[in-house]
C-alpha cells in the first residue's frame, strides 16, 4: 500500500499520453478562440491602426494585451502536447478553433449564423471526431 | 494569392519546427529557453501570420480558407517525411472533412 503512494511519477502508457495530448490541444483551441475574440474587441477600439499604433495598442489596450498573452499560453501548451502526440493529428485538430470562434461571434458580436456556416461548423466537428478517434489509438 | 500560399507553407514549416523543438525538450528549464528549433517555429508562425494579414488586406479573403487548407495538407506530408507518422485512413478522412467544413465556413462568411 505504502509503496504505491511512494511512487513519485506514475508511468503513463503511450496511448494515455497521446490521449492527454489530444485533450490539451482541444483546450488550446478554446484558449485560441478566446484570444481571437479579445483581439477583435480590442482592435475595434484602435483608432490609428498603423504599424506603430498596432504595437502600442498591443501593450496599452488590455483586451489586445491579454489576447496576445493567451496566444503565448496557447503556443506553450501546444509544444507540451507535441512532445507526446503526432503532428499529423494535433495540427489539423486546431481547426476546432473555427468552431468556437463561430459560436462566440454569434454570442458576443451578434453576427448571424447562416446555414452554410452552421453546416461548416458541424462538418468540422465530425472531422475532428474522426481524427481524434484514430489518434487515440496506437 | 502568392502571399497567402507562401504564408501557408511557412506556417506548416513552423509546426514542424515546433515538433522538433518539443522533442528536444528536457527536464531542465534551459532546454525551453535555449531551444533554437522552438524559436524558429514561433518565428515561422509569426511570419506566416504577417503574410496572411498582408494577403487579406489586399482583398484575398476568398482564397484565404482554401489556402489555410493547403497548410494542413503540407503538414500531413511533412509529418510523414520528418517524423515517420503514418497516414492512416482516419487521418485522411478527418482532415478531408475539416477542410470541407472550413470551405463551407468561408463560403458562409461572404
Amino acid at each position: 500500500m505504502s509503496t504505491v503512494i511512494a511512487t513519485p511519477v506514475p508511468a503513463m502508457g503511450v496511448q494515455e499520453r497521446r490521449r492527454r495530448a489530444l485533450f490539451i490541444v482541444a483546450g488550446c483551441t478554446l484558449i485560441g478562440a478566446t484570444a481571437q475574440v479579445l483581439i477583435k474587441s480590442g482592435a475595434n477600439h484602435l483608432t490609428h491602426p498603423g504599424f506603430v499604433g498596432a504595437i502600442a495598442g498591443m501593450l496599452t489596450n488590455p483586451p489586445l494585451f491579454f489576447g496576445y498573452a493567451l496566444y503565448g499560453v496557447f503556443t506553450a501548451l501546444m509544444v507540451y502536447a507535441l512532445r507526446d502526440g503526432e503532428l499529423s493529428i494535433l495540427f489539423p485538430l486546431i481547426a476546432l478553433q473555427y468552431v468556437w470562434v463561430s459560436i462566440l461571434s454569434v454570442l458576443i458580436f451578434h453576427e448571424s449564423m447562416s446555414p452554410l456556416k452552421a453546416a461548416g461548423v458541424i462538418v468540422i466537428v465530425i472531422g475532428v471526431a474522426v481524427l481524434g478517434r484514430g489518434g487515440a489509438k496506437v | 494569392m502568392a502571399l497567402v500560399v507562401t504564408g501557408s507553407v511557412i506556417g506548416s514549416f513552423g509546426a514542424v519546427f515546433l515538433k522538433f523543438g518539443a522533442l528536444a525538450l528536457g527536464r531542465h528549464w534551459s532546454t525551453w529557453i535555449l531551444n533554437w528549433k522552438l524559436v524558429v517555429g514561433v518565428g515561422a508562425y509569426l511570419l506566416s501570420s504577417v503574410f496572411f494579414v498582408m494577403g487579406v488586406s489586399r482583398g484575398e479573403l476568398s482564397v484565404l480558407y482554401p489556402m489555410v487548407s493547403l497548410g494542413y495538407i503540407c503538414t500531413l506530408i511533412w509529418s510523414r517525411m520528418f517524423f515517420n507518422e503514418r497516414l492512416t485512413a482516419s487521418k485522411l478522412a478527418g482532415v478531408a472533412l475539416i477542410l470541407g467544413g472550413i470551405v463551407l465556413l468561408g463560403l458562409g462568411n461572404h
